[in-house]
Formats: structure tokens, sequence, C-alpha cells
């Protein structure tokens, strides 16, 4: 029954599923979490309390860059209360989220590589004992040269805070090149060449991380944890406990918010694992917010410099893109974030001819990886800023020379991405008519402003993190004879609404209320895998799966009813808990009633879905990272004011319209547009994640600027702007019910908006982010001084670029490979076979 | 046998109302308020994201007044009363801001949901009528990462009236 879905002959569900408008979808609903929600008991990873359970604390590193010489856990283990200490040779082996970066230990056995990397760890009776008992661990440093930006680490090769990657303290290089830029720019009217920088964020979700471990009554091992990957963590943690994945279960505990900075494997989760197999008994960590800050896998610090040649009427001719990247302590996710840096720039407008180099670069501070958005923001702001500098030099308004080069729904990029639905059109129309953007732009008084942009967002990554033909997404549902179903899906909700949206994809197709399914989701022994919350692929890939499974379910359930009432199937409305006639709807079955036809004619009912994004045709190397499914399109206008006194940028209002598809729950949805908005303000004005040299008479050790809630300014409830959202929904044909992404999307825009209507309001650039006060402060200073009226970065380093992969563009010919690469990409029998991931002993061979 | 850790000491006693009900506790005495509720009343829906008074998801009413309760020594409690989300509801019915926030979207991941909830039940028994602004106000002590707050904003405004109505149907 489990057959691999086709995307081709994926169930598209229509107005006509159940022969009427839709019951469910698209209609404003109280989420079917929300009750526990709003009473408090949703059961969140650090409030699940078991009987006998210890507290597990970490030592963590207080240098940036040191040799570990020896340990000495004496003290500690004397220490009342103690149970346990774990150092790094009981937890050795080496694992990550991305197979090529398995460069992580649970506890550092010989280098820490940035401030709070963890060494050693205390289980105690009480939380407070083993924090005590931490420093009572003795552990000898060699300091080591600290490397504190990709600029340092190109510069200083050795010591090398990785023994592998491309060379010294560079961890990843890529160059592409689709088509011939030199002729791009050749056909240029004129040539633009800009340099961004966009510092680093963090996800700052108010629920830090924690985990809680068991040995199970039989032997086996139970993690809770506040992961948006339960499948990932279950891999890593068969690894490097050396232990059979089938004896593993992983739970996803209710994310109290990820935005991306739980979905990698966690030492603190491997520790505790450990410590309750050793011990017997469950262990517990709740991590502090100091050490959520060390945990990061944020927002990377990227330079970026665009050079963009466009014709007079702001058609664009080439682009060439180098990004370079502080990918802090570890790998994470930053072999993908480094192709993310540069592969949709793409799919917005069109660019006949495009080359990208992006370069990563390992530092002394906590891991850079995902947040919302992954890699594309950054690019995204350069880019968009830079067109406004384009239209502006060009005489067009920018929203108009936009529409002039959108892409076109259906077509395949210069790096040969297949696009679906494309509205970014739209999105644009619908924002400058609802801004009323022709009275406002460079009309608004001085100090006041108004500034768009648009971008666009992967719908699910086509690939999964480790090679495999797997689905990417398998749902089951169990019927009941009281008419109740039951959804068995790995999906894990972490406050975005995913258990809402399969529950309310299955009650449309049966006729049923969101209320009448139950859900278990996020647990590896329950359900089967999804690969977990990111890249926004929830919606669609769990969304696909359930859909394929309640269409065959319903199938059976029609079958048997069809019989009992003989009435042809196609007649059949399954719809306010019943299965009838449309006919003649008297003549029918409550939906209990049907279910046991059912169950009667064919024995027990239960069906299972997946889903497996469509094949990319982007063969070339590098190619796995970028396609989707689909991509959703935003558009935004930001109005600003600015205090030419202060630089204090304040922000009334925000117009934003979103390409959705379908929204399956427009409040849900409009929810996550406005939660796009305000985490994209906070990242445009306040949100950084600093550091800073401790005085040379101390260590010199660069440490955390402010790791506090307090310091680590985001934006509260007065700081929030009004927000007016349009949703377009033209539905998508690969997507269920049309729907497309709405998690990540929205933010891009909002960061280049921002700065476009400073511009606007008073005149200058402001070309990174966040635009605080000082900058601004200064670029009007530069203004004044009737130098650049700008802050930003001046210089682009040189990095040492291999040669590009030539990769012709399907308008020239191209078919998706390169011409000019040695290890031409046909992945190989062995590469295929090289993951056996039901291996009996989970030994994950990549 | 060795001595027990002073933090396993559960030498400190007090006797609070909470969601009215009259209760005793003993602990460490270096516990707050945050602490005692999850740790030895078993009551979870108060939660913690820094323990250090900046968050404010750890808010319940203390006497009827907002606070962050993990700057309240639980040893500052005895003979107070104590409302967590947990006593919002009357008679398994939920608290008409509950309601509102379940129906409009208020919450999204929900952990700093119950705090804005005690917090917002404290200012409405204060301000029956407030603007948009003053309900910005009363809330920016909690941190909210998903919703942008609009979505909170609306769902106060409609238990705001909900109450009201309910109030003049008692009347």
């Amino acid at each position: 029954m489990a057959n691999q879905q086709d995307h081709k002959n994926a169930p598209m569900a229509t107005e006509q599923t159940n022969g009427s408008e839709f019951r469910v979808i698209g209609k404003s609903r109280r989420r079917v979490d929300a009750r526990a929600k709003v009473t408090g008991q949703t059961r969140y990873a650090d409030d699940i309390f078991l009987p006998r359970m210890a507290y597990c604390k970490l030592l963590r590193s207080p240098h940036p860059h040191a040799r570990i010489l020896k340990v000495d856990t004496s003290r500690a283990e004397a220490h009342p209360g103690v149970y346990l200490v774990l150092t790094g040779k009981d937890v050795p082996i080496e694992y990550g989220i991305i197979p090529v970066s398995q460069d992580e230990q649970a506890l550092c056995v010989d280098h820490v590589r940035h401030v709070g990397d963890p060494v050693a760890a205390v289980v105690a009776r009480e939380e407070l004992t083993a924090t005590e008992a931490l420093d009572l661990i003795d552990v000898e440093y060699e300091i080591l040269t600290t490397i504190s930006d990709p600029e340092e680490a190109l510069a200083i090769p050795a010591p090398r805070i990785h023994e592998y990657g491309e060379e010294g303290n560079i961890h990843k290089r890529v160059a592409l090149e689709f088509g011939s830029v030199d002729e791009g720019f050749a056909e240029a009217d004129k040539i633009f060449e800009d340099t961004f920088f966009y510092q680093g964020n963090t996800h700052l979700p108010i629920e830090q991380h924690a985990a809680v471990a068991t040995k199970d009554p039989d032997g086996k091992l139970t993690i809770w944890s506040s992961t948006q990957t339960p499948h990932y963590l279950h891999r890593a943690l068969a690894k490097v406990l050396d232990m059979p994945a089938a004896h593993i279960r992983v739970i996803a505990t209710p994310n109290g918010g990820g935005f991306g900075g739980k979905s990698d494997p966690f030492n603190h989760e491997i520790v505790v694992a450990k410590a309750a197999l050793r011990l017997d008994r469950p262990v517990k960590i709740s991590l502090t917010r100091e050490e959520v800050f060390y945990c990061h896998r944020g927002r990377h610090p990227v330079l970026m410099k665009f050079k963009t040649g466009v014709k007079k009427d702001g058609t664009i001719t080439a682009m060439d893109l180098q990004t370079l990247i502080d990918g802090g302590a570890y790998g994470s996710y930053g072999v993908a974030s480094t192709f993310y840096t540069g592969a949709l720039q793409t799919t917005t407008y069109h660019l006949p001819r495009y080359r990208f180099r992006g370069c990563r670069a390992f530092t002394n501070k906590p891991p850079c990886g995902p947040k919302r958005g992954h890699g594309t923001v950054q690019p995204r702001f350069g880019q968009e800023v830079q067109l406004d500098k384009i239209a502006e030099k060009l005489a067009i308004d920018p929203a108009e020379m936009r529409l002039r080069i959108v892409e076109s729904s259906n077509a395949v990029t210069a790096n040969f991405f297949q696009l679906s639905t494309v509205n970014l059109g739209e999105c644009i129309r619908r924002v400058v008519k609802a801004s009323s953007w022709n009275d406002r732009f460079r009309k608004l008084p001085e100090g006041r402003g108004v500034g768009l942009a648009c971008s666009a967002y992967l719908t699910g990554a086509g690939l999964p993190i480790y090679w495999n033909k797997m689905p990417h997404s398998g749902v089951q549902l169990k019927f009941d004879r009281g008419g109740g179903v039951t959804i068995f899906c790995g999906a894990t909700d972490i406050g975005q609404g995913s258990d809402d949206v399969l529950a309310s994809i299955v009650a449309e197709v049966l006729g049923l209320e969101t209320f009448d399914i139950r859900l278990y989701t996020g647990d590896t022994d329950l359900g089967p895998v999804d690969l977990g919350s990111y890249s926004s692929r929830v919606t669609i890939m769990a969304g696909n799966a359930a859909l394929q499974a309640v269409e065959r379910a319903r199938a059976l359930i029609a079958e048997a009813v069809s019989e009992k009432l003989d009435v042809p199937q196609e007649r059949l409305r399954f719809a306010d808990k019943r299965v009838f006639d449309f006919a003649a709807p008297e003549k029918g079955v409550t939906f209990a009633e049907a279910v046991c036809l059912a169950e009667g004619r064919f024995g027990t009912i239960g069906t299972v879905g997946s889903y497996t994004p469509p094949k990319s045709p982007a063969l070339y190397k590098g190619g796995g990272v970028g396609p989707s499914p689909t991509y959703s399109y935003s558009a935004a206008v930001v109005e600003v004011e600015v205090n030419p006194v202060t630089g204090w940028v304040s922000v009334p209002k925000i117009w934003i319209a979103h390409d959705i598809g379908r929204a399956l729950n427009p409040a849900l949805v409009r929810g996550q547009v406005e939660g796009s908005v305000y985490m994209g303000l906070g990242e445009a004005l306040m949100e950084e994640q600093e550091f800073r040299r401790l005085p040379k008479k101390l260590s010199h050790a660069l440490v955390h600027k402010f790791p506090s809630i307090l310091e680590y300014k985001s934006p509260t409830s007065v700081d929030m702007p009004e927000v007016f959202t349009e949703l377009i929904e033209e539905p998508d044909p690969r997507g269920p019910f049309g729907a497309k992404e709405v998690g990540q999307g929205p933010l891009l825009p909002i960061m280049p908006a921002v700065a476009n209507a400073v511009y606007d309001a008073i005149g200058v650039r402001i070309d990174e982010v966040p635009i605080t006060p000082e900058k601004i402060m200064k670029a009007l200073a530069e203004k004044k001084a009737g130098r650049e009226p700008r802050f930003g970065p001046s210089h682009f380093p040189a990095v040492p670029w291999p040669e590009a992969l030539r990769i012709p563009p399907p308008w020239e010919g191209g078919d998706g490979n390169a011409v000019n690469d040695p290890r031409a990409r046909k992945p190989k029998a062995a590469e295929r076979e090289a993951v056996d991931y039901t291996a009996t002993h989970g030994k994950v061979l990549r | 046998m060795i001595t027990l850790p002073t933090e396993s000491q559960k030498t400190a006693h007090i006797r609070l109302n909470l969601n009215g009900e009259q209760t005793d506790v003993s602990f460490a005495p270096y516990k707050t308020l945050l602490e005692i509720l999850r740790e030895d009343l078993g009551h979870t829906g108060t939660k913690h994201g820094c323990e250090l008074g900046e968050c404010g998801a750890c808010a319940v009413l203390l006497e009827g007044k907002p606070v962050v309760s993990c700057l309240v020594l639980g040893v500052e409690c005895d003979g107070k009363s104590v409302l967590t989300v947990e006593g919002m509801g009357t008679d398994g019915a939920l608290h008409p801001l509950q309601e509102a926030f379940a129906d409009l979207g208020a919450a999204q991941c929900g952990y700093c949901t119950p705090a804005i909830l005690v917090t917002a039940k404290a200012f409405l028994d204060e301000h029956p009528q407030p603007s948009r602004e003053q309900i910005r106000e009363a809330l920016s002590g909690s941190l909210c990462r998903c919703t942008g707050y609009l979505q909170i904003f609306e769902a106060v405004e409609e238990a705001m009236v909900k109450i009201a109505e309910r109030r003049k149907t008692a009347a």
C-alpha cells in the first residue's frame, strides 16, 4: 500500500473532492492544539518530571580556542549528591547534521572551539548540586590563536579549527557560473557594484532547549527533546551511542519556538541519553538562556559583493555574486547555508546569466546554522537594496522596474530550478495599491519614507539531508469504529501549526471536524518518518502524505457505503460527519457507521500515504540545494520615520502580500506572516549576535557581547507596527489543496524594505543590518560632509576561488550538467547504497 | 549515611492561596516562586525563558498583580494569593481571554501564552475598556517570538468585549 508517490499522480484535491465548497480548508479556525496552549497543558520538554529523575549540567569552555590537556573529575565525583561525571572520552564519536561535516563531539575530547563548547557533564540529584560540582572539575587548557572573523580565517591558516575542510580555516568554497556573465556585462547599459554586510543574529525562542532521557523498563532508550528534527536526532543518537536505532525512541515535544534553532542534533541531548543509559534512571537537562546563546545555529554573518548589469529599461543582463560567510566553530548546516547564499537569487526576477561564488570560514564563535530564511535572507537583502539603487539611477519607479522583470510561472531558472506558480507581480501590485505607493514614494516629507522589497522562498527542500530514495514524509491513519480518526506522522509542531495542517486535510476529505481527529506526531516510534520542521516543508510534504493516505481511506469507505446504499461512488459525499448521496441527502449513514461498513467489508481500516518531491533538473554538483516543489513569493512596503537628531527609526506601518497558493487556516497563515514581519523587523533594526574581546590583561578571549535576553534587543509589543496582510491565493498544483509555504518567506522582504525606506526618508544608504541609530548618524555625518551618504562595508577581500563549474542555462541549450566537471555527476551505485538506515546496528555509513 | 545536600532539604514551609485553594508546601529555602510552582507543586503551566526577569514568560499574579515569578522568593509568598494559568477557567469553562486567544491565533508555540494570559487578566480586571495603546503597554513585559503580537492584541480586545457583555447580562 505504501507505494512511493509519483508527484505527477499526486491526489489533486479540488473543490470537487467533496462535491461542493470546503468546510474546513480556507476557514479561520481554532487550531487543534489551541486549548492545550491556553490552559498551560501543552507539555514542553522541561515540563516532564519523572520518578527518580536526575539533573544534568554541562561544564563549558571559557576559552574561544584551546587544546584540552587534562580533565580531572575526581573532586566533582566525590561531591555529595553527584551520580555521574562524563567527559569527552565517554562519547567520542563525531556527529553533525550534514553527512559531510560530522565534526561535533557531545563533549570535546581534546579541542574546544568556542566559548561555551562543552567539556564535561555532571549528573546529580538536584540541578543546583550539579551546578556546584562543575566548579570542582579541573581542566587544563593550552590556549590557541583565536580566529575571530572570516578575513582572519583567510589570513591565518593555522592553527586549524578543524582538520577537514577546503584548506586552512576555510570550511567550504563553491563557484558556479550559469552562462557567461562577462558576455552579459558586455550587453549591459550600466553595471552596478555594491558591497553589503548582514550581521548575524539568533533565534531567541522563548523556550530554552531542554531534554529528558530515560532507559525504558525493557532496556531501550527514550528521549523527549525540544527538537525540530526528531528523525535526524534519532540518527545521530544511534551513531554516537553506537546502538541500534530500532532501540531508540525520540519524542519531539512541542517546541516553545524553534525558528531553525532546534534543527541540529545537540550535545546536551546526546549527553543525557548517555547518562540515562549509564545510570538506569531518567536524566533531564534544561539549558540556561546564556547556554542557548552558545548553542546558537543562528543567522550567518555574510559579507556580499554584487555586480549586476542592466539595460536602460531595468532588464538584468547578468549578475555576479560573491559571499564570505562567518560559519562559527562547527559545520552545522553550513555546507547547505553556503549554497543558499546564492541559490535563490534566480527565482524572483529573470536572470539570464549568473555567477555565484561563496566561501564559509570557520571562526571561534558559536556555530551558525539555519535561521528562518536559511542563508537566503542575506543575499536577498543585498539584491533588493541594490535593485532600489539601480531603479533610482535608471529613473524608473522601483515597483515598476520589478514588475517588468519578475520571473514567470513554470519557468526553469538559469540555475535549473523548476518554478511552479509565481505570483510575485500580483504581490507587488497589491502592496503598491494598498500602501498608496505612488502618492508616497519620494513624496513624503524629510524624515519619513517608504521602501519596497520582494522575495521568494522554498516550499520544502527538494532533497533530504542524507542521500536516500525514501519519501520525505509519511502519514498513517487509523480508523476507530466510533468514527474517530487518528493521524500518525513524524511531523513536529514547533508552534507553526503543523498538527492543524494535518488535521484539517484529513477532516476536509472525510467531512469531519478537526476536533474529531487525534494526532500522534513527532514520535519516531509511533509515526512514519517526516524529515522535520525545516525548509518550510511540512505543509507540502506531510500535507500531501496525509492527503494521499486519506484519499485512500475515503476510497475504501466509499466503496463499502456505495454497496450498502446502492449509490454510485461518484454520488457519495462526505460532509457533516455523514456519508450520503448528494442527489438525495437523506439517504446516507453516519461517518461512524461508514467506518464500520468498511471494516466489515475490508477488515481493519488503516491507510498510509507518503510524499517525495519531484526530481529536479539541476543535475550539476551543488544543484541539490535550492530546488523545491514550489516557491512562495512576497512583496512588502515598509514606512519609516527617522529622527535626524537621534538616528532612531520607527516603523508605523507595513503592507505585505504573500503568494500562499491556498491558506488552509487563514488565522494561522496571518500569524505566520505577521510573525515573520516581526522577526524581520528585529533583524532590520536591532538584533545582532555580537562578540567582543576581553581586555588584554584578562584572557583577551573572544566572548559573546551580550548572551542575555535583556541585552540582545528584540522588538516588544510597543515596537510592533500595524501590518496590513494580503494573501494571494492561486492554488499551486503541487501543494495540498494548492497550499504553499508561509513560515519563512514573509520575513525576507522586510530588511531590504526598511533599508530602502530609510533612504527614501533621509537620503542615506545603510548597506548593512541591523540599521542602528549609530549607523544612521554616521551616514548622515558623511552626507553632511559632502561624501557618499552611506554606511556599509567598503571592500570584499580576495578569496582564493576555485574555477567555477560552468553550467549553460536552459536557453543556451544546457541540460542541467556542468560542462567542465571532471567528476560529472551521475550518482554512483555505491553512493546510492551508502546509507543503510534500516541496518539493525544503526551504523550510518555516511 | 551521607548528609543530604542543602538544596535537597525542604526546610522552608509556606501556606499560600494557589488558584483559590489553600496550599501548603515545603521546599528548599533558596527556591523561587517559579521553581516551587513547577517543581514542588506540579503547576508546570507557568514557563521560564531566562530566570533573570527579562523575558516575562514566568509571570503569575501575586495578590492580583503580575510579577515575574523567577524573581520572587518562595519564602516571600507565605499567606499570599497566587493565580496561574491553571486557575483562569471557572467550572470547567475557559476564561474569555483563553477562548479568544485560542480562536484568534494568539497562541502559536504557546510558550509565552500562560504569562500573557494572566497579565492580560490582571490588566482587564483593572481597565475594562482599554485602548490598543494601553494593551500594548500592559503586555510589553512579555516577549513573544512567534506572533508579532497583533493577534494577541486582537484577542485581548475580543475578550474585553465578551467580558463586558457578560457583566451586562449578569447585572
